[in-house]
């Protein structure tokens, strides 16, 4: 730790005077509020048709009906125009990684997960967005931008309608999409291409 | 009040159901901002400030209103914020905005899902969290002392509050984003039900709806060249009381007396109201404060009893009131929203045609 220590009379706090009336009761240190808030929650249509494909193996994905960008998952909105997209594509369960992140500190609690692990946005080939995963079956020195991958999945008996069916991303061995069209870049070189807007 | 610069509700919309069940922040506003929006003519691209009202109780979840945004199109980035209360406390915040000078049109939305919860118990959690949130009073118990305060006091009997129950069931009858609406109700009728927290009966205590309301402010004559007849803010501003229950007089709001003067409520006569009491003591207790004559008709659309959002209540009083003047059938109106336990903040907005 090389933060400057904080002087226990900080710590402390100044000194209660307590008026004579109540200054022999037992000091309060803490108050408990038992309020406990249960919510039944029901996932939107897009959600639910996402889990339960997700827990077959299948990947879906919302198309905008604005400018056909492919958003994974699917939420059943695109949320750059404020629409109903409610168009459903299958995607495939490979692509490349558009950005990523080594991280070396450990997650309290998850021992299943031990440092360094890399978190990255996968680009789904045919989607148009990155989708949030591991990447592991390779040293974390060598992940790259434009590194292709594919899912490792759970085996099927474990299968079900969680977020959580795709253990992690492994590397394909094919070679890399070059950096220049790699993640958002994609988007934006497609817009080119059609003549379309700014891109996403 | 001082020098401000003219500022107008253009448009609104509103949408108020029992329970969405199936449906959504998101899937409740993509549409209604869309209708508010196109009702004038706007797209996103044409707003210069988006402010919404929600809250994470009752959607279960930190930063709910960052998914909700999806309903708006906030691409390119747009200039937003978000307030955790209702959404006309979202259109004081656009109103501030907009005197700035530096945007001339504003969206403002509001919504309110809490069946999927129990909104008595999620109420508690506003309460002062030392003396009174550890004994986890549901809403309706904290409702009932004020109104068995206010019965106590003689300032009102039983039958005077279930006159103000049978007036918003009226009224409410051809309002479709209403729940509770009867043309048949009476005062014998209301005081025949059973009590839930006495004094209060189911007809004291607002309807609870799902819902969302979405308004489009515009400043001088860019509201003039959206709307026929924009309803004019002459007046916004909002106070607020102690928050401890047991250092108020709960018969009284000072700070709804106080906001309304402020905002020139009694400049001039008023021809409507729209009060936000989510409880007929409470309205009862607005009423009084404000000083309503006997010629200003109380809630026309059935007020928050007929259909109350959390979060959204308030923003819709302010989208009925204006909409009656657009609509010509009034001069001069006040709408009204509150906060917290037992009316702790109130915000009076005034509003003119031209």
């Amino acid at each position: 730790m090389t933060d400057t220590p904080v002087p226990d009379e900080v710590v402390e706090g100044p000194p209660i005077h307590l008026p004579p009336s109540i200054s022999d009761v037992e000091p309060v240190l803490s108050v408990r509020t038992p309020i406990r808030l249960e919510y039944d929650f029901i996932p939107s249509a897009a959600a639910q048709q996402y889990l339960r494909a997700y827990a077959s193996k299948r990947i879906l994905g919302n198309r905008s009906p604005v400018d056909g960008a492919v958003f994974v998952p699917p939420r059943g909105v695109d949320p750059r125009n404020g629409v109903v997209a409610d168009e459903m594509v299958d995607l495939v369960d490979r692509g490349h990684v558009g950005s990523f992140c080594v991280t070396h500190l450990p997650i309290p609690g998850r021992k299943d997960l031990p440092v360094p692990y890399v978190s990255a946005w996968i680009h789904l080939d045919g989607a148009d967005i990155g989708f949030l995963g591991l990447v592991a079956g390779c040293a974390a020195a060598d992940v790259r931008i434009g590194m292709r991958v594919r899912a490792v999945w759970k085996p099927d008996a474990e299968l079900g309608a969680t977020a959580e069916n795709v253990l992690h991303w492994e590397p394909t061995g094919e070679p890399d999409v070059p950096i220049a069209e790699a993640g958002n870049r994609a988007w934006a070189l497609k817009q080119e291409a059609t003549g379309g807007g700014d891109g996403a | 009040m001082a020098t401000v610069r003219e500022v107008a509700v253009v448009s609104s919309a509103i949408y108020q159901v029992e329970a969405l069940t199936f449906t959504t922040d998101v899937q409740l506003m993509v549409p209604l901002i869309n209708e508010a929006r196109s009702a004038v003519g706007l797209t996103q691209a044409d707003i210069g400030f988006t402010c919404s009202g929600s809250s994470d109780f009752l959607a279960g979840q930190g930063f709910s209103f960052v998914q909700t945004l999806d309903a708006v199109g906030a691409f390119p980035p747009i200039s937003e914020s978000h307030v955790e209360m209702d959404g006309a406390f979202a259109l004081y915040e656009a109103w501030v905005k907009l005197q700035v000078g530096e945007v001339d049109t504003a969206l403002v939305y509001s919504y309110g899902k809490s069946s999927p919860g129990s909104r008595r118990d999620v109420l508690a959690v506003q309460l002062d969290p030392y003396t009174v949130a550890p004994l986890w009073p549901d809403a309706h118990a904290v409702a009932a002392l004020q109104a068995r305060l206010l019965l106590e006091s003689g300032a009102v009997s039983a039958e005077g509050l279930a006159e103000i129950a049978v007036r918003s069931q009226h009224h409410a009858v051809g309002n479709p984003n209403a729940l509770r609406a009867s043309a048949g109700a009476t005062v014998a009728g209301v005081l025949s039900e059973p009590v839930v927290s006495d004094p209060l009966r189911p007809s004291d205590i607002a309807a609870e709806s799902d819902g969302g309301c979405v308004v489009v402010l515009a400043a001088g004559d860019r509201a003039r060249s959206l709307c026929e007849r924009p309803a004019w803010i002459r007046g916004i501003d909002h106070r607020i009381d102690a928050h401890a229950l047991g250092v108020r007089d709960l018969t009284r709001a000072p700070s709804a007396a106080l906001a309304a003067e402020k905002a020139g409520a009694g400049d001039d006569r008023l021809d409507l109201v729209e009060l936000h009491g989510p409880t007929t003591s409470q309205e009862h207790i607005l009423a009084t404060e404000l000083g309503l004559g006997a010629d200003t008709v109380v809630n026309p659309s059935g007020g928050a009893l007929a259909a109350d959002t959390l979060m959204a209540a308030g923003l819709v009083r302010i989208a009925e009131a204006a909409r009656r003047i657009s609509a010509g059938g009034a001069d001069r109106a006040l709408a009204h929203a509150t906060s917290g336990p037992c009316l702790q903040q109130n915000l009076v907005c005034v509003m003119e045609g031209e």
